[in-house]
Formats: structure tokens, sequence, C-alpha cells
């Protein structure tokens, strides 16, 4: 590989960037003090919707920071040389959007201060103290992955570690699925598709993010990306989409065959307020429809700004179908007496309210930027940036 | 916010921190008697064990004893903190940590080592009337209950205190 | 000789019934409690504590379970419903068909194979081998998964700050809590605070363990419940009457 046909990040944007990112980052922090400072009770957060705005964020960074990771496997694992050269860029976003995500996870925490305690103690029975594991492991075997893709005399080594991380990128998934999966308790969770669905979810979200960061990158070095190339991408991400819709029609239909989840159904699908409207206009039509359909279009499909269209569309699908499953499945009442109308002082029975608060969008976002500072960091020190040149002379493509 | 501990700047306590640990090692112990002034001591003459070995040791004790408390259902009341509370409130405030006089608040802003029990625990003993928890006799002997426990446990205990040694404040928690 | 073995045996056991019934005045403390543990012993699996609920003694509007708990506990009301933490709550049901309504007590099940402790990354959510489920706040980092898993909504998140604990209650912010069965009444051979203020004698505690503890007796004789049996979660707290 050519090192010098990789471009750099120009000075003007990455000082702005970074200014920008910085800024986001710095109120994030800014939010989780005061979060901690006073206690939770600040947030929209209570002991109804216990796991609020910022689990939505941080549960769509770490899932689509191991989607990303996906174009790199595809170069490496199935041998696609369109998707080698990006396997740089793959590994880097994901480890900034897993460090993103775990940072606003972290952030949220109640004692977020014992973090040392977090890492000394493990319940090996818990999803949680297990994903410990596999987001340690994640970082060390990307890291490692980006080694053996930069440095010539590793080459050799990355098709197996290359292999590793598509291995540990899948459970990786599966143990952020299965931490819903798991509950038995509500009725929004407790199912073996979940993981799968997040597998596949993850497939969809990290393919979009990657496609942005790329056409930014390649505006700001004022390239233009191959359009063959660009059809392969876009195709691929369709069939990504498609997939999702399909997991959401299995997890509803399953739903709705059985008769105790029929009010449940009832609510997120027909009459559950901001979560039905998120969930048919939201995850559905622009999250899915819109995109599928600008994506197979004829005209539009080329076009490099619909693209980005249809890929913000998707985060936005794959942010609102995240809050419907986390939030919604919260705001539904646990069924603890079937068959009974429960009233308490506690909320039992009811739709639970919950209007996320300023301090959570500001954590959020602050995780995000996190993740875009450290991939603007990088890209500026190392050549990260994909270089289509060096495929020129062989024929593009398998 | 009656404690003054949680207003400190996190850079400060981290540096003090070093300072302490520093200290700590360099210092022998005596050297520490000279900032008696924040021993307030409200009943009994002796404390469960030494005041040497209380002043490097207590996090350790009260660690050990936390987990046997929580997890066991051990009571035995020697190392509890209720029972430290006991003596060691401050007659005018009541309390050991509610201000930069009273006991346990006196010499962590001292040695400026943050001090995480009272987020969760009451600073001040059991009001009058229920109380089950005696205070310590003089007649109490220097070698505790742990110290007829056995041999795992003094093994454990060791482990613990170790742990929280290298763990630093940590132990206190 | 047999014989007067015999007739002493039955003696004890109606005095043990006496002593039994006398349990439903407040204070008094139940025959199967008489064997203090030492200070210094561990709990041991050899008890398993558990309650009976009797829920057609529960009147409906009568909360004097839960004034007992918050007062035993420092679990106070702050103003801020939705966050304020209740470790024990009174739950008035209605039957959707038959409009038959039931009031009872719902708090921490205690069950033996809880979801809370499964779920927990560090294992401050644990089962004591007497089988009191507790949080270790020393060790609790307040992700509120436990609150995820538990189908009983037992848990609270402490959202604000504390001041004045119960020194037998440590509490405060950022960790999660549920009823402890007062453990550290329990442990000085004490009742619960809710089943000693029940004036309607619908709360009975004792050790699920002994055959002959009164509430042994009781689930062995009378048809009684776990709320979600469904789950298998074997709990500790069981129900009369629902």
């Amino acid at each position: 590989m050519n090192f010098e046909a990789f471009r750099k990040i120009e000075n003007s944007v990455f000082y702005a960037l970074l200014g920008v990112f910085g800024l986001i980052a710095a109120a994030g922090m800014g939010a989780a003090y005061y979060m901690e400072s006073h206690g939770h009770v600040v947030t929209g957060m209570t002991n109804q919707i216990v796991w609020g705005m910022p689990h939505v964020f941080a549960i769509f960074l770490i899932v689509a920071a191991s989607g990303v990771l996906n174009l790199a496997s595809l170069g490496s694992v199935f041998g696609i040389k369109v998707y080698k050269v990006r396997g740089m860029l793959s590994g880097l976003l994901a480890i900034a959007m897993l460090a993103g995500g775990l940072t606003v996870l972290m952030l949220d925490l109640g004692r977020n201060d014992r973090l040392i305690v977090a890492m000394t103690h493990l319940n090996l029975t818990s999803v949680f103290a297990l994903n410990v594991f596999l987001y340690t492991g994640f970082f060390s075997i990307v890291a490692v992955y980006i080694w053996t893709m930069m440095d010539r005399k590793m080459h050799d080594y990355s098709k197996y570690v290359g292999f590793a991380a598509f291995i540990w990128r899948l459970a990786l998934t599966t143990g952020t699925g299965a931490i819903f999966a798991f509950l038995v308790a509500r009725q929004a969770y407790g199912t073996a598709l979940l993981p799968p669905m997040f597998i596949i979810m993850s497939f969809s979200f990290g393919l979009a993010v990657f496609l942005l960061v790329q056409t930014a990158m390649y505006r700001w070095n004022n390239r233009q990306l191959d359009p063959t190339i660009q059809r392969r991408l876009k195709n691929l991400l369709a069939v990504f989409v498609a997939a999702v819709l399909y997991f959401t029609l299995v997890y509803h239909m399953t739903n709705l065959y059985f008769a105790k989840q029929s009010a449940f159904e009832r609510f997120i699908l027909l009459d559950g307020g901001i979560y039905t409207t998120l969930f048919w206009v939201g995850q559905i039509l622009l999250g899915s429809l819109l995109p599928l359909a600008i994506l197979f279009h004829p005209e539009m499909g080329k076009k490099c700004n619909w693209v980005i269209v249809a890929s913000l569309l998707v985060i936005f699908g794959g942010f609102a179908q995240l809050y419907v499953l986390l939030i919604g499945g919260q705001a539904f009442p646990l069924s603890i007496f079937p068959g009974y109308e429960v009233s308490s002082s506690f909320f039992d029975g009811r739709i639970n309210p919950y209007s996320p608060s300023l301090p959570e969008f500001l954590l959020g976002f602050g995780g995000i930027a996190v993740a875009a500072l450290i991939t603007t960091v990088a890209v500026r020190v190392l050549p990260f940036l994909p270089d289509d040149s060096v495929l020129h002379g062989e024929t593009a493509g398998e | 916010m009656s404690n003054p501990a949680k207003r400190r700047s996190v850079l400060g306590w981290l540096g003090a921190a070093l300072a302490a640990v520093l200290l700590a090692g360099a210092l022998p112990a005596g050297a520490h008697d000279e900032h008696g002034d924040h021993k307030v001591i409200a009943k009994g003459d002796k404390c469960v064990e030494d005041a040497a070995y209380m002043r490097r040791n207590h996090m350790k004790l009260l660690k050990h004893q936390r987990d046997e408390t929580m997890h066991k259902g051990i009571r035995t009341t020697q190392y509890s903190l209720k029972n430290c509370i006991e003596c060691h409130a401050n007659p005018k405030t009541g309390s050991v940590a509610s201000s930069k006089e009273d006991f346990c608040m006196g010499c962590h802003t001292y040695a400026a080592v943050k001090l995480d029990c009272f987020e969760c625990h009451s600073t001040k003993p059991k009001a009058a009337g229920g109380t089950l928890h005696p205070i310590v006799a003089p007649s109490v002997q220097p070698e505790g209950t742990d110290k007829q426990s056995s041999l795992s446990g003094k093994m454990r205990w060791q482990m613990q205190a170790n742990l929280a040694s290298l763990n630093g404040g940590e132990g206190v928690k | 000789m047999s014989k007067m073995d015999n007739s002493r045996r039955l003696f004890i056991g109606a005095g043990a019934a006496a002593t039994a019934g006398l349990v439903i005045a407040p204070g008094v403390t139940l025959l199967d409690l008489a064997h203090a543990r030492p200070a210094d012993e561990a709990a041991s699996s050899a008890k398993r504590w558990g309650m009976l609920i009797d829920s057609s003694k529960c009147a409906t509007g009568c909360n004097d379970c839960v004034a007992a708990c918050g007062k035993e506990n420092g679990v106070a009301s702050t103003g801020h419903p939705e966050t304020d933490p209740q470790w024990i709550r009174k739950v008035e049901l209605k039957e959707i068909k038959t409009g038959t309504s039931h009031s009872l007590p719902m708090m921490c099940q205690h069950c033996a194979e809880p979801p809370c402790v499964d779920v927990c990354p560090t294992g401050a959510s644990f089962k004591r081998a007497d089988g009191i489920v507790l949080v270790d706040r020393h060790i609790c980092i307040g992700c509120r998964y436990c609150m995820m898993a538990c189908p009983y909504k037992a848990r609270s998140f402490v959202h604000e700050e504390h001041e004045d604990q119960n020194p037998d209650v440590p509490r405060g912010k950022g960790c999660v809590e549920s009823c402890t069965l007062c453990v550290h009444r329990i442990d000085r051979d004490q009742q619960p605070a809710c089943v000693e203020s029940c004036k309607e004698g619908a709360m009975l505690f004792g050790d699920l363990n002994d055959p002959n503890s009164e509430i042994s007796k009781r689930i062995a004789t009378y048809a009684t419940t776990q709320v979600r049996a469904d789950l298998g979660l074997n709990t500790g707290v069981r129900y009369q009457g629902i």
C-alpha cells in the first residue's frame, strides 16, 4: 500500500472540528457533573423510567461501534478489496464510538466515582460484567487489527486478527442485546430475538455512520468517491435496513401472537402516544421506508447527497427504534398481577411518563462528541482516509 | 450539604492524597500527635486498639467489619462504625463529621483524604433509648474478636487489609 | 414413658401455638424467633426468612405497614413521588371480570432465585445465607440494572441526597435500595417493622425452613400464592387470599 497516497485532514478544518466537538464534549461532562452532584433528581429519569436518554445514546453508540467494524471484516475476512482500504477507518470509528458510548454509560452511573469497584468486583452471572470483558477485549483486538492493517510487516496477520475481531464484534453485540434479552420482568424484553436483532441493527447503523464520516472526509480533502464503490455501499445499506425491518416485523408478530403480550403491543403500535408516533413515523417511515426508497431510486440512489440523506434518516430511525424499545418498554407497566386492575402510590398499573431533561441530552451528545474527537485527532495523525487509488490498476471490486 | 469534604475539588484531593500517603510513610507515628486538637473523645478512656494502631489501620478494620456485617450478618460491635461514632461523636455537634471540629472530619480534612462513609451512614449515634450498642469498656483487650476467629478468617482479613492499603482512600468506603 | 413424652410434646405444641397466636399483638416475639443468634455468628442457610401476608385481613386505606417501614428505615417522601424510593407500598387490586377487590402490601419478595442478583455487575445485589436479598451499598455503582430486572418493581434508586439516616439503616444518593426485611431487627431477634405494626395480624414473619414455625404450618395448611409464580423465582414473601 502506498502510504503517501493517504491524505490527512486539512489544518483549518481540523481546528474547527476540534473546537466544536471539544465544546460539545465539555458541555456533556458539565452535564454529568451536574447530575452527579445533585443526584438523578435533576434528570427526567425516575424509579419508573429507570434508564433514560443517556442509555439510548450509549446503546446506539455501542451498537453502531460494532457495526461500523463490518467494513473492515468484509475486507479482511471475506477478502473484498474495496472494503479492505476502508478497514482502518472502520476500525478507528469502532474504537471511537465504543469509547463515546461507554463514556455516556459510565457517567450516568449513580456512583460513577466507583468505576474502580465496577472493574474489580465482577459478578460473572451478570451480562453487564461479561460486557466489561467484551468491551475491553474489543478495544485491544481492534487496536491490534488496525496495527496489522497499517504496518506492512504485519499485513500477513491481518486476516487472522480480522477474523478474531469479526467473531468478537458478534459476541459484543450479542452481549449488548442480551442486556435486554435476559430480562424476564418486562414485556418488551426477555426474548432471544433481541441479540440477533441488535446485530443486524449494528450492521445498518454502523454502515450509515461510516458513510457519513467517509463523505465528510472526502469533501474536506476535495476528493470524489468512485461511483461504483458508492453504489456498492448504498446497496449494502439498503439490504441492512430491510433486514432490520424484517426483524422488527418478526418481533412484533411474535408478541401479537401471545395473548398476554397483546396489551403491550397495543400500547406500542396503537395508543402509546409518543412511542406509537416514534415507531410508525420515526422508525418505520422516516428510518426505514424513506431511506429504502431513496437508495433504490434509479436517480437519487446514484447521488452522493441523497445517500447522505438516507444515512442520516437511518441514524434517526435507529435512535427512534432504541427509544421505543428502551423507554417505551419501561413506560408500559409491569404485569405483576395478571388479570387484575392495579393501582398504588408507586404508579403500579399506570403508563409511566418520561420527559428527558437537558442534561441527559447534553450527556448523550457529549458521548457522540467524544467519539468524534477521537476520530478527528486520529485521522489527523495517522493515515486513516480510504485511498481507492491503490485499487486502480487492479480491477476495482472483488 | 453539611459535609465540607464534598465541596473539595478533585485536583486538590489527588494532590493532597499523594502528600498524605508520603507523609504517612515518612513520619514516625508520634509525629501526628501535634495535631491532637482533632481528637474528640466523648466517652470511655480507651479505644478498641491503641491510638497509633487505629490511626494507621482504622480503615482496614472498618472495611473488614463492613463486609462481615453486610454479607454475613455478623454484628459484633468492637470494630463497627456505629461503635466508633458512639464514643467519638462531638458533644457540641453530636456528630463525627458535621464540621471540621468533629472527630472523623477533623483528621480527614487535615490529611485531605476523601471520606465516603457518611454519604450513607449516619454521623450521629443512635438516639438514646433503643440502643443495643454498648460503649467500649476500659477493660476491653486489644486482642479483638477477629483474633479468635478461624485461620481462614484471619487470612481473609489480612488480604483485605492489603487490598485496602493498595487502594488508598478506597478502603474507607 | 412414651406416653408421657407424647403428652409433653403435645403440651409444648399447644404452648407454641398459643404463643404464636399472641404474635398478632404488636411487639410480641414469635416462639421460633426465640433462639438468638450470637452477634459473632454468621447468618446460616439453615433458616430462610419469609413472610405470609393475608390479603383478606388487609384493609383498603390502611397504611400502617408503610408508615412503620418509613419510620424504621428513614424512607420519607421528599415531595417528588416519581423519584421517591418506596420500600413497601399498598397495592389495590380489582379483578377485571368480577370486580372483586383486594388490598395488600407489596415489597421485595426475597426470591430464592433473585433476578436482581443475577444481573448485578458488581455483586452488590446479593442474597444472604438466610434468604434475605440485600444491596451492598459499598459496591453498588448505581447502574439500576437490578431495577430493570425485578418483576415486582421492588427496587428504588436514591435520586437525592439524604441526611439524618437511622444509624441502623445507612442509605444515600446514587445507590439502589429495597426492603431489607428489616435485617438489622432480625439480627437482634425482632420482627420486621411492618409486621409489628400490622394491627390486623395480616402479616406473619418466620422461618420457612422450620416445619414447626407458624408460617410453615400456615403455608402447609392453606392455599398460598407466590406473586408471578410463573417465573419460578421461589419468593420468600407469600400471599393468602388472592
